[in-house]
């Protein structure tokens, strides 16, 4: 896991849950966090103008989107990819 | 407390006034332009084939949208409805207006001069106004640089644009402003019509609403809320992803019913009830309480019982929250009547005209209604066991109904439910 990435990430979600980055752990879900729909939708956005990367997001179904957002450690995992598909 | 009927209470022909000694509400008059048609003729035969609208957008920058789809109005050449004078003052949502505010009213055979137009008003939903106008401005300024804009521009941009629009052409010197409620801003608007001719307030309203959203800045601004389908609008279907946008505007003719009978009207329909809450909860969430309450209210409001509804015409925006929310709600406000009748979206047609899209809906109501031919939801592919009621998928049915209602449920969680009943 880059760390930067992971790092810049956790700062995003403390924001919108109103936390300390450090009380962020890596299997903490949206819903644990506090993080309502329209906080979804936010921080996906927030993730989107910091790393300059488009995130296929439906609201609608997001099981199946391929942007796993079920937890930190997998948001991260998710943008480690998209990060790395722009770079290619 | 479900209202009881008693004997007499509301008497079919004859009546000028309802039980509770209000003047009755009549429908003589209905015009639109959407996607499905140019006019009601053409919308209703759509409905009937349960055609689909909703095509690839057409217009500038659509390129740089990541949704590319709404149900569009194709053809439309304003040259050939107005002149050049006109064009400069009318937003493509005020000239949807004024296309279907003279149908309406050439059907209704109303002429408005003298005694009439002083008794006789205009109110209007739209969420965007002349959103088109701001768009191509702020595309000048912005990224053209340019200095300068046409000088009608906050004229032709303003929401009351349309009402002030329809006020003028017609004559209409009563009540006359512009309700904008999001995607309830038409169920807002004819309620309020309905209540003025109800009270005596005016004799006739014109009323109904209009949107013109579909272009770069109203699609783009939509896009962030990740609600959009990118592929088709399928309400109450399992697979259901997202609404889809439409364009366009429903106007009509609500009348007195002693001043429409006493001139030999064709009368399309009685306005019967009107009924509107607040969830006071969510910006953006519906609720299915705060829905629940404004279709039970609009029954009380009809003196209808839960039996007396045959068809809903359900706001089944094709989002995951609304159409699990709209038929608990139903699930809730009719008990086991429930199961008996039929509630279709017919979003899944003409799309979701935001501020306009109860006036066209309502279309679907007055067919229900007069033709005894209920309006399909279509592509449904997946029974959703959250949507479970008989949401009339994809084919349109015959059946006779006597009562329906309409719902209309926006942002901000502003909930408008009208009822409507043969005649």
């Amino acid at each position: 896991m880059n760390t930067d990435v992971s790092n810049r990430i956790r700062a995003i979600i403390a924001e919108q849950a109103m936390l300390e980055p450090d009380q962020i752990s890596d299997d903490a879900t949206p819903e644990q966090l506090g993080i309502d729909s329209l906080g979804l939708v936010e921080t996906i956005f927030a993730i989107e103008e910091e790393f300059d990367i488009s995130v296929p997001f439906n609201a609608n179904e997001p099981e199946k989107s391929a942007f796993d957002i079920s937890s930190m450690g997998s948001i991260v995992a998710a943008v480690e990819r998209l990060i790395s598909e722009k770079a290619a | 407390m479900s209202p009881k009927k008693t004997k007499g209470d509301r008497k079919k022909t004859g009546e000028t006034t309802t039980a509770a000694g209000l003047r009755r509400v009549v429908i003589t008059g209905a015009g639109t332009i959407n996607a499905l048609g140019h006019d009601v003729t053409s919308t209703l035969a759509a409905f009937r084939q349960g055609r689909c609208g909703i095509s690839q957008l057409d217009f500038r920058d659509v390129d740089r949208l990541s949704i590319q789809i709404g149900a569009q109005v194709h053809n439309w050449r304003a040259e050939d409805h107005f002149n050049r004078q006109q064009i400069l003052l009318y937003d493509k949502f005020t000239q949807f207006t004024l296309l279907a505010a003279k149908q309406a009213v050439a059907q209704s055979g109303l002429n408005f001069a003298g005694k009439l137009g002083l008794n006789s008003g205009v109110v209007l939903g739209t969420a965007g106004g002349g959103l088109n106008t701001w768009d191509e401005n702020y595309r000048a300024v912005y990224e053209e640089g340019k200095n300068r804009v046409h000088p009608f521009v906050v004229p032709k941009l303003m929401n009351n644009a349309a009402a002030s629009h329809v006020s003028m052409e017609f004559g209409l010197r009563g009540p006359a402003f512009t309700v904008a409620t999001a995607c309830a801003s038409s169920n807002h608007a004819m309620g309020l019509a309905f209540q003025m001719v109800r009270s005596g307030a005016a004799r006739v309203m014109l009323t109904g609403g209009s949107e013109a959203m579909l272009c770069f800045g109203g699609i783009k601004a939509w896009e962030g809320l990740r609600v959009m389908s990118k592929d088709a609008c399928r309400p109450f279907s399992a697979n259901r992803n997202g609404m889809v946008q439409g364009e366009g505007a429903g106007v009509f003719v609500f009348e007195d019913y002693e001043h429409a009978s006493a001139r030999g009207a064709d009368i399309l329909a009685e306005v019967v009830g009107f009924a509107m809450s607040s969830d006071a909860q969510d910006i953006v969430m519906p609720s299915a309480q705060g829905a629940e309450r404004a279709i039970t209210a609009a029954m009380q409001d009809a003196r209808l019982n839960p039996e007396d509804i045959g068809y809903i015409n359900a706001h089944g925006t094709g989002t995951a929250a609304n159409d699990k929310t709209e038929c608990a709600a139903v699930a809730h406000a009719f008990g086991h009547h429930a199961d008996r009748l039929m509630m279709s979206s017919t979003k899944s047609m003409h799309g979701h005209l935001i501020g306009g899209t109860g006036a066209v809906e309502l279309l679907a109501c007055i067919m229900a209604l007069r033709d005894g031919v209920i309006a399909p939801t279509i592509g449904y592919e997946e029974p959703d066991p959250e949507c479970a009621l008989d949401v009339v998928p994809n084919e349109a049915r015959e059946a006779r109904v006597d009562a329906v209602l309409s719902n209309a449920f926006a942002f901000g969680g502003l909930n408008a439910v009208i009822a409507l009943r043969r005649v």
